[in-house]
């Protein structure tokens, strides 16, 4: 991981950039599924090792924001992006990009846990041994290095053995979130990381969102407006495949620019 | 003091009452809903599941004691030896058994990966357009009859086989040291090869479709995580698709396997019927079903019938043994994913 060659852009006001350097870069972006255009001229910059959040009602397109990310639309025909998105300098939505190395570098996260049909370790292990060669004893340090950053060590270094679907829903989590940290991604991508989860899972997985962007370029979606404001440095409110208001998230939820976002916000819409 | 004694009692009975008169009668049962309706549902549907046991139990019964005599001739000796002779009535079951098991084999080895990818570009590969065009096609092969395919075996794919194919597979395999006895010998297009071929055929069908339904299934988000982390589809389908859906899938393989073991009118035609076990797959053999279909008219002899009806007897046994495997081996697969509690 080589946060530091990442150059700085020059920092455009009108487009409500961090005053950080920019990991992903997205220009111009509309995205359709067949005719529908989900999404609609998005301009934004996700920050390096900042947390950014996605907030808004349902099918406003922000789960669809994060799937052209990593690319994650083109598995289903019919879906395509049209625009720009920079990744370290280089557009992913160019044809010839290697999608898979693509996902292993912008690692994600579901709403729903999925653990693999297999065991604790496997499930770890088996992204890890996708692009690394590595000998046992390496693999284990990587397994441990990987449950210890989800919070998840503790619990499961008696069951590395036990199926991961054995796991309570929380704990699935963790170690869906554990298993895409292991492969070291640049980014993270959460899609509703906690929204079928409990409160006290939820808490431990804030907090594990806050300790990861020490290293990961985070990018959450939520429905949850309090998990947005208590994560994120930055937060896009999105309506109808707009990106209404970008910002940081302090300024956007204490004082919002636009009235929509307010109307959404103070609970008098959505 | 006293006042209050006397009065709480009375305090709490007069509520207590009022509540006793304003409460809503039991719940009566509605018409038509006695208890003894589910008794008798209950014990319906037991009978129709009993049903099948019964006849499972009444078949073996009947055919053990239909095979006694062959049994009380030849004892287990029928089992291993490799003799079928009508003139003098002697019978051994080693050569149909070897037969049923080679065909069913070689129908598995080219029948089981052929579905697989059928399965996979179906499920995960396939554009829409061909999507149902294909599927249909597919399942249109099951359709087709076993007497069409022993004809169209016996006249078209033999002599086609056996003039180019089985040449050319002598000329690669022929010389290897294992495999090469299996690939020698005269190219005549019927034989024990030509059978597993014509039944892998029939087979992909019923394994093909299987395995596309049950992969439809695999949750679409469980593929995502995958591809999430960098896995190429056949690492996702390899890795997270095959286990996840591997009940299904082995049902399947052991579906096809069934039809395999069973199939008698395609395998008559073109097996070449002939009780003899050789190392060359080209030449002829003989299964047990198709032996039974062939020899059953002119078996006029209690011994020659009740050999018969013994290897009716193996080939059920036989395939009560690979459903017991198929068990075990869902076991194993499952003690290797890890424990579940």
């Amino acid at each position: 991981m080589n946060f530091e060659t990442v150059a700085a852009r020059p920092v455009a006001a009108e487009l409500h950039l961090p005053p950080v350097a920019p990991k992903m870069s997205i220009r111009n972006l509309d995205f359709f599924y067949g005719r529908f255009q989900g999404l609609k001229g998005i301009n934004l910059d996700v920050a390096e090792r900042r947390v950014t959040a996605f907030i808004g009602p349902s099918g406003c397109g922000k789960s669809t924001l994060l799937r052209t990310l990593n690319r994650m639309y083109s598995l289903y025909p019919g879906q395509r992006a049209v625009g720009e998105i920079m990744l370290d300098g280089e557009n992913i939505l160019a044809p010839g990009v290697d999608i898979n190395m693509l996902r292993a570098k912008v690692g994600m996260v579901f709403q729903k846990p999925t653990p693999f049909p297999m065991s604790i370790y496997d499930n770890i292990a088996f992204g890890v041994g996708l692009y690394e060669r590595m000998s046992p004893r390496q693999m284990d340090e990587r397994v441990e290095w990987a449950l210890t950053k989800a919070a998840m060590w503790n619990e499961a270094k008696d069951k590395l053995k036990q199926s991961g679907m054995a796991l309570s829903g929380g704990q699935q989590q963790r170690l869906c979130i554990a298993r895409a940290v292991a492969v070291k991604p640049e980014v993270l991508l959460l899609d509703e990381p906690t929204s079928a989860l409990d409160p006290i899972s939820t808490a431990k997985i804030e907090e594990l969102i806050t300790e990861l962007k020490e290293d990961y370029t985070i990018a959450i979606v939520t429905h949850n407006m309090q998990q947005a404001a208590r994560v994120s440095d930055f937060t896009g409110y999105m309506y109808l495949g707009e990106l209404i208001e970008f910002g940081a998230t302090d300024d956007l939820f204490l004082k919002p620019k636009r009235k929509e976002t307010e109307d959404y916000i103070t609970g008098r819409f959505g | 003091m006293s006042n209050s004694t006397v009065l709480s009692p009375s305090l709490m009975v007069a509520p207590s009452a009022a509540s006793i008169r304003r409460k809503p009668e039991p719940p009566t049962r509605p018409k038509g809903a006695a208890p003894w309706q589910d008794v008798l549902f209950e014990r319906t549907t037991m009978a129709f599941a009993l049903v099948v046991l019964c006849t499972l139990a009444g078949i073996l019964a009947a055919l053990a004691w239909a095979s006694v005599p062959a049994f009380e001739k030849f004892g287990w000796s029928f089992f291993y030896t490799n003799v079928w002779n009508p003139v003098t009535m002697d019978f051994g079951a080693l050569a149909p058994i070897y037969g049923t098991l080679v065909t069913s084999l070689i129908a598995l080895a080219i029948g089981v990966p052929v579905s697989f990818g059928i399965a996979l570009f179906l499920t995960e590969m396939c554009p829409v357009v061909l999507k149902r065009p294909l599927g249909t096609a597919v399942e249109l092969l099951a359709a087709v009859p076993s007497i069409i395919y022993g004809m169209w075996g016996l006249f078209v794919f033999a002599p086609i086989f056996g003039d180019y194919v089985q040449p050319a597979l002598t000329k690669v395999f022929g010389d290897l040291w294992i495999l090469g006895p299996l690939f020698r010998g005269a190219p005549n297009g019927i034989g024990v090869l030509s059978a597993g071929v014509i039944l892998s055929i029939m087979v992909i069908p019923f394994v093909a479709s299987v395995m596309r339904d049950v992969f439809e299934v695999v949750p679409p988000v469980l593929k995502e995580s995958a591809y999430g982390i960098g896995a190429t589809t056949w690492e996702v389908v390899w890795n997270i698709v095959l286990p996840y859906t591997r009940v299904g899938v082995i049902g399947g393989i052991m579906l096809g396997l069934g039809r395999a073991l069973g199939e008698t009118m395609a395998v008559t035609f073109i097996i070449g019927n002939a009780y003899k076990i050789s190392a060359s797959l080209f030449e002829p053999g003989n299964s047990i079903a198709s032996a039974l279909a062939n020899e059953f008219n002119e078996a006029a002899d209690p011994v020659h019938r009740a050999s018969l009806i013994a290897l009716g007897l193996v080939l059920f046994l036989l395939t009560f043994v690979v459903l017991a495997c198929s068990r075990m081996l869902l076991a194993q697969l499952a003690k290797g994913e890890g424990r579940k509690t």
